[in-house]
């Protein structure tokens, strides 16, 4: 009597676990066939194409080449200058960004009217479309039409002749200028949502105690904001890393602005060598992968809260 | 208060500064886009004389109208698609009992951290051999792959804050999981699905890889693709004002946006950062 009493309410839940099953199988499908089959498996098949040399001339025609892509891409210097590029690009801008975003973020937190309306026009380099902000920071560093030339000449200082995108070291640093000015709004924003985790009472308190501006600064605001400045370096050092359409827009990747991801896609749908490319778009994989291994580590926490029972 | 403080001096001069910082560049591309012929080549802050020339001859061009249709058409139906599909997925990760939900999260979201280029040399391969080259679908379904995560994560967080109670009491009452789904947790989860939107529509305006790698006509070239081959009148002169204009047209439909949505945008934007 008791054993069935108490078998029959296992089994209902049993069956009510297996319709959740199939319920949860359905609703997670569609989502995982669209990514399983346009983002997984390309990754896989870019592996295939890499392995292989493909004829310019005869399409379709192809031989199985092992490493022999790779040991090219390795060899060349193209590669390795557009890898230098990529990591100077990435130290140098997201280090400003973390520097000027933090900047904001301390100046948004402060209480004062149009707090609201600052964050709204921090968000307009945020909403600029990256095409777009390479065409206006172009447009300024115009050599002779250009707002930068026109100004240090109108002001007699020097620099006014430079051809900025034209030569090495200016181009990329145009590059990185206008990176910056996308993105540093967006670390800002991220670092003022932990600025706003940290409790007034800790400040409060030090101040009792006698602390400076400096010192409550060093001592609570920053040490507390490591998780959030941690999250946004993450995110940027990603974005940067894949940056793409900043440099294709501003100099067609001359003057030393060639990143990672504009050589692979140059050899493959410039050039057409379709083994070469995706041993480069591999090896960009690889790059960034390491990048991204840190960041699912990092949130991992907040995943398992949102998907425990 | 009355006596003007140094620090409040300080603190504005600091707010004046975000302000230029943020606003200058886009203004700049206005006040370009305002001018033509002689004013194009002088610096004046102010167009000398503002004309509207620029407007109207972006306008005549099919290939631009083009660019907006097609990403009007590829940045809606994604953001259409990728709420659909990703509020299911979104669900069923935040409320149901299902094995591996920590991994397959997971695996969702690094798949957002790929770098596109490995994605856009396979798929051109792949589109090329059958038939999806150039159309919209082929630039539709990339997108979403990418996208897709996003929405998938803030859904998710935005179903896990609802109430069981009120899912279970629907149930009482005789509605299916799917019904309670529909009826009640998509509603009240209502704020997460237009800042996922939101952030999904604006990623795919701005896609540019995808964009001039899978396609390759003005038909169905989107607009920042289209940006990008812009060729004014004169050969071998970048056309600065015309290209001014169609980037302020382009930008101003976000902008409005972002100003309407701010609280939301920035919401989503930290959803997936700052919680720990």
């Amino acid at each position: 009597m008791e054993a069935g009493a108490a078998r029959l309410p296992r089994r209902r839940r049993r069956s009510v676990f297996r319709g959740e099953h199939r319920l949860g199988a359905a609703m997670l499908a569609p989502s995982l066939a669209v990514i399983g089959l346009v983002a997984a498996y390309p990754i896989f098949y870019a592996i295939w194409l890499s392995l292989n040399e493909y004829s310019v001339i005869t399409p379709g025609l192809s031989r199985f080449v092992g490493f022999d892509n790779y040991s090219e891409a390795l060899g060349s210097s193209q590669f390795w200058d557009a890898m230098k590029t990529t990591v100077l690009f990435t130290v140098i801008s997201v280090g400003l960004e973390l520097v000027i975003g933090l900047a904001m973020a301390l100046v948004m937190h402060r209480a004062f009217r149009g707090r609201a309306l600052l964050r709204a026009v921090v968000l307009v380099p945020w909403a600029i479309l990256t095409v777009v902000t390479a065409i206006t920071w172009r447009t300024i560093f115009e050599p002779e039409l250009g707002f930068v030339n026109t100004m240090l000449n109108t002001l007699g200082l020097p620099g006014g002749d430079i051809v900025w995108l034209g030569e090495e070291g200016y181009a990329l640093a145009v590059m990185i200028f206008a990176d910056v000015w996308k993105t540093a709004p967006f670390m800002a924003l991220l670092l003022l949502a932990g600025l706003q985790g940290i409790p007034d009472e800790l400040h409060d308190a030090a101040k009792v105690d006698g602390a400076s501006g400096w010192q409550r600064f060093r001592r609570i605001t920053l040490p507390l904001l490591v998780p959030a400045i941690t999250v946004a370096l993450i995110f940027r050092t990603l974005d940067a890393m894949r940056i793409f359409d900043l440099p294709y827009i501003l100099t067609k990747g001359a003057n030393g602005t060639e990143t990672l991801s504009l050589i692979a896609q140059e050899e493959l749908v410039t050039n057409r060598n379709t083994g070469l490319g995706s041993a480069l778009s591999v090896l960009t994989f690889l790059t960034v992968m390491g990048v991204s291994f840190l960041y699912i580590r990092f949130i991992g926490g907040n995943i398992r809260a949102l998907t425990e029972d | 208060m009355g006596r003007v403080e140094p620090k409040q001096v300080v603190l504005w001069l600091a707010v004046a500064a975000i302000v230029v910082f943020c606003l200058f560049p886009f203004y700049w591309l206005i006040n370009t886009s305002l001018k033509s012929g002689a004013d194009l080549s002088g610096a004046a802050l102010l167009p000398p004389t503002p004309t509207l020339d620029n407007y109207t001859s972006i306008f005549e061009d099919d290939n631009f109208t083009m660019a907006l249709r097609n990403s009007a058409i590829i940045a809606g139906s994604v953001t259409a698609l990728s709420l659909l599909i990703g509020s299911f997925a979104g669900y069923a990760l935040a409320r149901l009992h299902l094995p591996f939900k920590f991994l397959i999260l997971a695996i969702v979201l690094s798949i957002s951290t790929f770098p596109p280029i490995a994605i856009a040399a396979p798929v051109f391969e792949l589109w090329t051999d059958i038939g999806l080259y150039n159309t919209y679908l082929g630039l539709i379904l990339p997108s979403l792959a990418f996208g897709l995560p996003l929405t998938v994560y803030i859904l998710a967080s935005f179903f896990r804050d609802i109430p069981r109670e009120l899912e279970e009491a629907a149930m009482v009452d005789g509605a299916s999981r799917f019904q309670a789904f529909r009826k009640i947790v998509v509603p009240l989860g209502a704020p997460g699905v237009v800042t996922a939107g939101l952030l999904v529509f604006i990623f795919v305006w701005n896609e540019f890889l995808f964009a001039i790698t899978l396609t390759s006509t003005p038909e169905r070239r989107p607009v920042p693709a289209a940006i990008a081959f812009f060729t004014g009148s004169q050969q071998f002169e970048i056309p600065l004002g015309t290209i001014s204009a169609a980037s302020v047209v382009v930008t101003v439909p976000l902008i409005v946006l972002v100003l309407i949505f701010q609280r939301r945008i920035v919401a989503g934007l930290t959803a997936g950062a700052v919680k720990g």
